[in-house]
């Protein structure tokens, strides 16, 4: 009976929702003047509050191309820190504007949620870390390893179906906790150990000697961290949509923060509409004709934001991998602008 | 007849030391720990735990431990195999955890609300201290308008903070301390309203008290945090962290309440009758004679129930507020500081931090238990 009660009462609250806080979010944001921006508690490279309390990370560049595109200022954007836990309420529920917080774009929370995934800011995924002096470069030498894996996750069954799927004898050491799978890699009990390539990254700058260790270029899961925001706006969906594609076509036509204001006089027609000085592309989606302009001078493009945070250069030292552009053998590709 | 010589002590023997082993050290250690068999065994393994436990504790936290980064290498400086504890993470980020994201030019801010309110306080912490009417009038009424504003800004050219930019400790002892000083009221009158023989009034507290008792913090703060914005209406919003500390005061005072009436369901009939004889009225009898008494046995029960309400506020992180448990978590996620144990040497330091407010108050409850102790001590 409370059981019945509780489901209509939520679903009759989802429903309010879905109605009262919908479209127009551009006004909203431009009458606040900020962007509200959701962001992890705390993932390495992603989104972390750096040594001077600043959010920083390659998903907290997305919100600052945001807030540059709408308002020509990087800062004009609020932090909101969010479990994963409340982060699809929030966002339901106006709390925030934008999503930008290691969220799997899975089809159930695409279609389910009343929420539109926008794009992959980094297309994450299952990997294997090992121990240099092995020698191992490939995830196909794993033949006879043993594997640490926590027990009961998607991990472990990825882990087994790679296995099967390349006839590899994988011994497999099943741990209850990420911390005693670390340790016990550590500890020399097993040759390698899988998760996420960012966690298992982000996991590697705490070992005591990080550069012995190395991640296998071999991603074995689909795990797409991309920014979310409501459906039911199109505009906003345009924008934040739009924002990010203007990232990755800013590398594609090497246009950086750098060589933005040169680029103004380019000849080159792409990079003529991208900046603003050939047509105007930003009007029909609420922002201004040198929309992109803005964001590449802000924050860069899609490469400079990615080898900033998360990038060899960084403590995280990430290769490019399927997040390198088309043009480089990844799979980052964006529509163009005309 | 021989002679027979009597002796007489005309002076008194010196009094001879008592048995060696019956004094000193070989004493106590004989009745202490050496008693009996038992005894012996007890304290041998005793011994072998605390030789277990404290050297490879002492390692790491004192002779392994790195205590200062003169090159500024971070977590750099602690990343290195048998490392110990990383007390320059605690070094580094100390601000971090005391204020959280609060703008560092404007710290000198929540320095002077925490000046005053050990200025306002201490009169009434300490019994002797003058002034005990003004104090309370300046500490429960003047300082929280103070302190607010003092924190939020907005007016007299003091910049707005908002909370979300609240945190570190500073949240942890906000939120601490208006939970105590506002759950503590409603849960006496809640105690008293659940012996009303008025129907409805006993009714409500009953149901109240039931019902936050019944659902667990977390659930109140997430629907705090997550539920409650969904039934207001478009572009009425309340401040996250006043939602948090409403759901947290709702709850600690049911629990307040059930501790009050354990000390009123501990007086006798006869206090009651005799204030009647002396022709108190009800709310007289109440505020005079019972509550003061009902109070005074149920100190310790008042101070447990302040204590898990100070833990419970690291509750508050499960819907993304900052206090000093989550700093400390957020602050480690930095890169830089990444390191085999800096993880582990940031909750010690919270952990430490929790200790010594807790211990604090436990300590000041039972001065308070022996002050107001009138004969009733068992």
């Amino acid at each position: 009976m409370s059981k019945k009660f509780l489901t209509i009462a939520l679903s009759a609250a989802l429903g309010l929702t879905a109605t009262a806080v919908q479209a127009q979010t551009l006004d909203d944001v431009k009458a606040r003047g900020h962007v509200l921006c959701g962001v992890t508690e705390g993932v390495p490279g992603f989104s972390n509050p750096d040594q001077n309390n600043n959010w920083v990370g390659l998903e907290v560049d997305y919100c600052r191309a945001l807030g540059a595109a709408v308002f020509d200022d990087p800062d004009a954007v609020r932090y909101v820190p969010l479990t994963s836990a409340a982060r699809f309420e929030s966002l339901g529920n106006g709390n925030v504007d934008v999503l930008s917080r290691t969220t799997t774009w899975t089809m159930t929370r695409d279609t389910d949620l009343g929420l539109s995934f926008v794009g992959t800011m980094f297309y994450d995924g299952q990997g294997f870390v090992v121990r240099n002096a092995d020698g191992i470069t490939s995830a196909a030498e794993l033949d006879g390893a043993a594997v640490c894996v926590e027990s009961g996750t998607t991990t472990e069954l990825n882990l087994a179906d790679y296995a099967a799927a390349n006839g590899l004898e994988i011994d497999t050491v099943v741990f209850v906790t990420r911390s005693e799978v670390v340790q016990a890699y550590l500890d020399g009990r097993c040759d390698a150990y899988t998760t996420d390539s960012s966690a298992i990254a982000a996991e590697r700058t705490e070992f005591p000697d990080p550069s012995a260790h190395t991640i296998l270029p071999e991603i074995i899961s689909k795990e797409p961290l991309g920014p979310v925001v409501r459906a039911g706006d199109p505009q906003w969906f345009n924008i934040a949509r739009w924002t990010y594609f203007a990232l990755l076509n800013a590398e594609e036509l090497g246009v950086t923060q750098a060589n933005v204001d040169d680029m103004l006089g380019s000849e080159n027609p792409e990079i003529r509409r991208l900046l603003g000085v050939e047509g105007d592309f930003g009007g029909p989606i609420g922002l201004t004709a040198d929309w992109a302009y803005r964001i590449i001078k802000h924050i860069g493009n899609y490469g400079e934001a990615y080898d900033r945070h998360v990038g060899p250069s960084t403590p995280l030292a990430l290769a490019r991998g399927l997040n390198a552009l088309w043009t480089d053998g990844g799979i980052q590709y964006a529509p163009p602008i005309r | 007849m021989t002679d027979t010589t009597v002796f007489v002590r005309s002076q008194m023997e010196p009094a001879a030391l008592p048995p060696k082993r019956s004094t000193g050290l070989v004493a106590w250690l004989r009745t202490n720990l050496f008693a009996t068999p038992g005894d012996t065994a007890m304290t041998i393994i005793a011994m072998l735990f605390v030789a277990w436990l404290v050297p490879p504790l002492w390692q790491f936290l004192v002779t392994d431990a790195v205590w200062s980064d003169p090159e500024g290498l971070r977590g750099e400086a602690c990343r290195f195999e048998g490392v110990g504890a990383c007390w320059v993470f605690i070094q580094g980020r100390f601000n971090f955890f005391i204020y959280g994201f609060y703008p560092v030019d404007q710290i000198w801010r929540v320095n002077v609300m925490f000046l005053l309110g050990i200025i306002f306080i201490l009169p009434l912490l300490v019994p002797r201290a003058p002034f005990k009417r003004t104090a309370a009038v300046m500490f429960f009424l003047v300082y929280p308008v103070v302190a607010y504003f003092l924190m939020a800004g907005g007016v007299f050219g003091l910049r707005p903070v908002p909370t979300n930019f609240w945190g570190g400790l500073t949240l942890t002892l906000i939120i601490s301390l208006i939970g105590i000083i506002a759950s503590t009221p409603i849960g006496i009158l809640l105690a008293l309203g659940r012996q009303s023989k008025l129907p409805i009034i006993k009714a409500f507290c009953v149901g109240f008290i039931e019902l936050w008792r019944a659902v667990p913090l977390i659930t109140v703060l997430f629907m705090a945090s997550v539920m409650f914005p969904l039934f207001m209406p478009q572009g009425v919003s309340v401040d996250n962290l006043a939602r948090a500390i409403v759901g947290i005061i709702l709850f600690e005072s049911a629990y307040m309440a059930e501790v009050v009436r354990g000390g009123l369901q501990a007086m006798p009939r006869g206090q009651y009758e005799a204030a009647y004889a002396l022709g108190l009225n009800k709310p007289k009898t109440m505020g005079l004679i019972i509550l003061p008494q009902a109070l005074k046995h149920v100190i310790p029960g008042i101070v447990n129930t302040f204590i898990a309400l100070f833990k419970d506020t690291s509750l508050v992180s499960i819907i993304g507020i900052f206090e000093l448990l989550n700093t400390v978590r957020a602050a480690g996620s930095d890169i830089n500081w990444s390191s085999p144990t800096h993880a582990v040497t940031g909750y010690i330091f919270a952990g430490f931090v929790f200790w010594v407010f807790c211990f604090a108050m436990s300590r000041y409850s039972i001065y308070m238990e022996r002050r107001l102790h009138t004969g009733h001590k068992r």
